[in-house]
């Protein structure tokens, strides 16, 4: 792994969720501790909806017709962040930035599945009957709304941004290693500045299917992350984009910094029991240098075992670390998570203090004193193991 | 140059692997053969009935087991590649490759036959919507894992050994290229001595298909599939979906000359810009395309006039080819007159995520053989974009530097630019 010899500061925040939009709403509803689900939309599956957003704000009416709702959150909290780091509208910068988003694929046109699924066993030739339906009910721009780099696409169109564009894609990992790479390459000097994150609609059928296959959408009853015993995680909507960039590259054009991003390292375990704990004991073996105290963990805990089982042994091992999984507020959205936690981590550096417990199992404790470094965790429900540490400046 | 790093200092990234499968066959020897010999590998669908479909032809991979899904058939396609690359190169030890995994794979989603089959088991009798799927989604507990955007990518770091989490990326029609370009941008931190960097593609089935048809995109030349794609011809109709894998093994310089690995190229230089201006166009000003193949020149260090082969997009649209042409035209200048430039699609279609790294594969081949091979089906020039596009026959012809390019939808364009072992 590469250690950064060049700084790497976070300077610009976009975050949505069913806590509403950006970073003073966030952390207004995590102090008050209150908590947002649908348990009817899906029932009996819960999910946690995305807080009424005015998408014209970020978003021309033309192009939001051309999007489905994955795309329309991530390019609003890509336009959020680019905003927060002071960079929207200059051609200039937008035109070196390069971005990493992790995306999973977009939304399905329901009633057209429903429509064949449902025509299928009737028809003469069943085949030819897919075939016809499908040339004749699916909407010629459907697909651009599915395809998983067309959220970058999206950001390119409505904002500019033509430094670069790739898409990671592969559930939580492809977002933890989305910030990984761009922070990489800032630190050896390949890139200058990034825009890097990601978007999810949890309130659709077919992701919920997607994790039902496993047993993982959690069902009937809503429980705090750490309290589900392996029942899985309720899908969020949720869209978060960061901008970081060289501290140089920053200073010189006068941005100031919200945080420092000081590591970011993954790894894959196969998943055999007990190969997470050796894993993130192997990542922490790479950070534990720079963890000097007064620091908190934001943990994109799923609440499907063994990943987040396994986590909670890791935190039985460093119980001097204040811990908070966001699921439990946000919902788990995949490849956005681990973005979503830098940001919050973010947000509750620029207060200097942590957001309160939500977990009766004992695992979260209240925190005091000051907050100047947050661990930020990624254990992906089925792959991928990720750290990041995100500091105060000065 | 031969001391290891490269003009700017950097670890020279060189290619000490190849592997390849296409509609032509398995493996380089046979691909190379039939692709200099101007063979197509397009065929008439009959992986599933194509009764009402616009497009019945693609470049399908028949010659092996049938796979229950797309993601099933990428990763067969993958570990073909893979294995032969990996051969090639002697790194490391069997299940143990001493570097990442970077994989260029078309998104994973769950198929009709799938949807077919959770349906049936409901057993509703009258409107089925997901509510009915979702009641009996434990049934099917192996469909998660497959279906899961990083399933393919996981199997393969599993079987190879590959370090640390493997990335999974798409950057549409330029995927293989950026998964080069990450490998080769790993190597140059010094994180890494190798990257295992591959390209792979099995999405042809009913709903793709109708995808890119209701787009627009496709050769609708039905009755004769060889001739369909025609890059660069007056008569062009549209790409030629295809499937398909290329891997690479990139290394350190250092790295392969220690432990004496025959070199077989070099990756001399990566560019990529991004075009802001339609999801499926290209700007009609060209400067998205142009400043990429820039980019990638001043990466490698090299001017225009040290190109001496263009390894086209070409996919055979109306618009690419033409937006090909306006972009190297004004980045050769005069010299595209007389530039070779040919389009491996005009043989074995447009193998789509894998593109970037099959057409990688063909070039340090091109390269190695001093050999270029033709674009086919060119029997009507485009007299609005004069080329020596390679006419139907290849060529033989003295190589040190070739372009590769791959652009796609959401704006995405990459080029790479590939080279010969520097003189010790």
């Amino acid at each position: 792994m590469a250690e950064g010899v060049r700084e790497v500061w976070i300077t610009g925040v976009g975050i949505v969720s069913c806590l509403g939009e950006g970073a003073d709403a966030h952390w207004q509803k995590l102090n008050e501790g209150k908590i947002v689900t649908d348990t009817t939309a899906f029932a009996p599956f819960i999910v946690h909806p995305l807080a009424p957003i005015n998408f014209d704000a970020q978003i021309s009416k033309k192009e939001q017709r051309q999007m489905e709702n994955w795309q329309r959150i991530g390019t609003y909290a890509a336009g959020l962040a680019l905003d927060s780091a002071g960079v929207k509208g200059q051609k200039d910068i937008l035109s070196r930035i390069d971005m990493i988003v992790a995306a999973g694929g977009g939304e399905r046109d329901l009633n057209v599945d429903s429509t064949i699924l449902t025509g299928t066993p009737h028809a003469a030739n069943p085949a030819a009957f897919l075939n016809e339906r499908l040339m004749s009910d699916l909407r010629p721009t459907l697909f651009l709304a599915q395809l998983s780099n067309l959220l970058a696409g999206n950001i390119s169109i409505s904002h500019g941004v033509t430094g670069s564009s790739r898409t990671f894609m592969g559930e939580e990992s492809a977002g933890v290693d989305a910030v990984r790479i761009a922070y990489s390459r800032i630190a050896a000097g390949q890139s200058d500045i990034a825009l890097v994150g990601g978007a999810h609609n949890g309130e659709r059928p077919d992701l919920l299917m997607l994790y039902e296959f496993a047993g993982l959408s959690l069902k009937d009853k809503f429980e705090p992350v750490w309290e589900r015993a392996g029942k899985g995680f309720a899908l969020g909507s949720l869209g978060a984009f960061l901008v970081i960039e060289g501290r140089d590259h920053a200073e010189a054009r006068g941005a100031k910094p919200l945080a420092k991003l000081t590591a970011v390292v993954s790894d894959r375990a196969n998943r055999k029991p007990g190969t997470i704990a050796t894993s993130l004991a192997g990542l922490w073996d790479k950070i534990k240098d720079k963890v000097r105290g007064g620091t908190a963990v934001l943990s994109g805990a799923t609440g499907a075992n063994p990943a987040t089982a396994e986590e909670r042994a890791f935190f039985a091992d460093h119980s001097d670390l204040a811990v908070r999984a966001t699921g439990s507020y946000l919902g788990h959205g995949l490849e956005p998570q681990f973005v979503m936690n830098l940001a919050l981590a973010t947000v509750a550096l620029s207060h200097g203090s942590l957001f309160p417990p939500c977990d009766s199992s004992g695992l979260e404790k209240p925190m005091s004193g000051t907050l100047d470094q947050v661990l930020v965790t990624g254990v992906g429900h089925w792959r991928g193991e990720g750290l990041a540490l995100v500091e105060k400046v000065g | 140059m031969a001391s290891g790093k490269d003009k700017f200092g950097r670890p020279l990234v060189v290619v000490t692997g190849l592997g390849v499968v296409t509609s032509l066959g398995a493996g380089k020897t046979d691909n190379w053969a039939k692709l200099t010999a101007g063979e197509s590998g397009i065929r008439t669908i009959t992986r599933f009935p194509t009764d009402g479909l616009r497009t019945r032809i693609a470049g399908t991979i028949d010659f092996l087991d049938p796979q229950p899904c797309a993601a099933s058939y990428s990763e067969r396609f993958a570990n073909l590649a893979a294995e032969e690359a990996v051969a090639q190169s002697g790194i490391g030890a069997q299940g143990d490759f001493p570097g990442p995994l970077f994989l260029a794979v078309a998104p994973i989603e769950m198929e009709w036959p799938q949807r077919f089959e959770l349906s049936a088991r409901a057993g509703a009798n009258e409107k089925i919507t997901y509510a009915d799927l979702l009641r009996v989604s434990t049934q099917f507990p192996s469909y998660h894992e497959r279906f899961l955007f990083g399933s393919v990518a996981d199997h393969l770091a599993e079987k190879f050994g590959t370090r640390g989490t493997p990335i999974s990326l798409s950057t549409a029609c330029a995927s293989g290229a950026t998964a080069i370009q990450l490998g080769v941008e790993a190597i140059r931190r010094g994180e890494t001595d190798a990257a295992l960097c591959i390209g792979t593609d099995g999405s042809i089935n009913p709903e793709a298909v109708v995808r890119f048809s209701l787009l627009s995109a496709l050769s609708t030349q039905n009755d004769a599939p060889h001739k369909a794609a025609r890059p660069f011809s007056k008569t062009r109709d549209g790409f030629v979906m295809a499937e398909g894998a290329g891997a690479l093994v990139l290394e350190s310089y250092d790295s392969a000359k220690a432990r004496g690995a025959k070199i077989l190229g070099v990756l001399e230089g990566c560019g990529e810009m991004t075009d802001a201006f339609h999801r499926t166009r290209s700007s009609p000003d060209g400067k998205p395309i142009i400043g990429c193949m820039n980019v990638a020149l001043k990466d490698a260090g090299l001017t225009a006039d040290d190109i001496d082969y263009v390894n086209a997009h070409g996919t055979s649209t109306p618009e690419n080819d033409k937006m090909e042409y306006l972009g190297c035209a004004n980045v050769f200048g005069e010299r595209m007159k007389t530039l070779p430039i040919s389009s491996n699609k005009s043989m074995i279609g447009h193998t789509l995520s894998a593109a970037g790294a099959v057409e990688a594969v063909f070039s340090i081949l091109t390269l190695q053989n001093q050999r270029m091979p033709p674009t086919i089906n060119y029997d009507t020039p485009d007299p609005g974009i004069p080329l020596d596009v390679v006419p139907n026959t290849a060529r033989d012809a003295k190589l040190k530097h070739v372009i590769s390019n791959s652009f796609g939808f959401g704006g995405q364009n990459v080029s790479l630019i590939m080279g010969l072992e520097p003189a010790a």
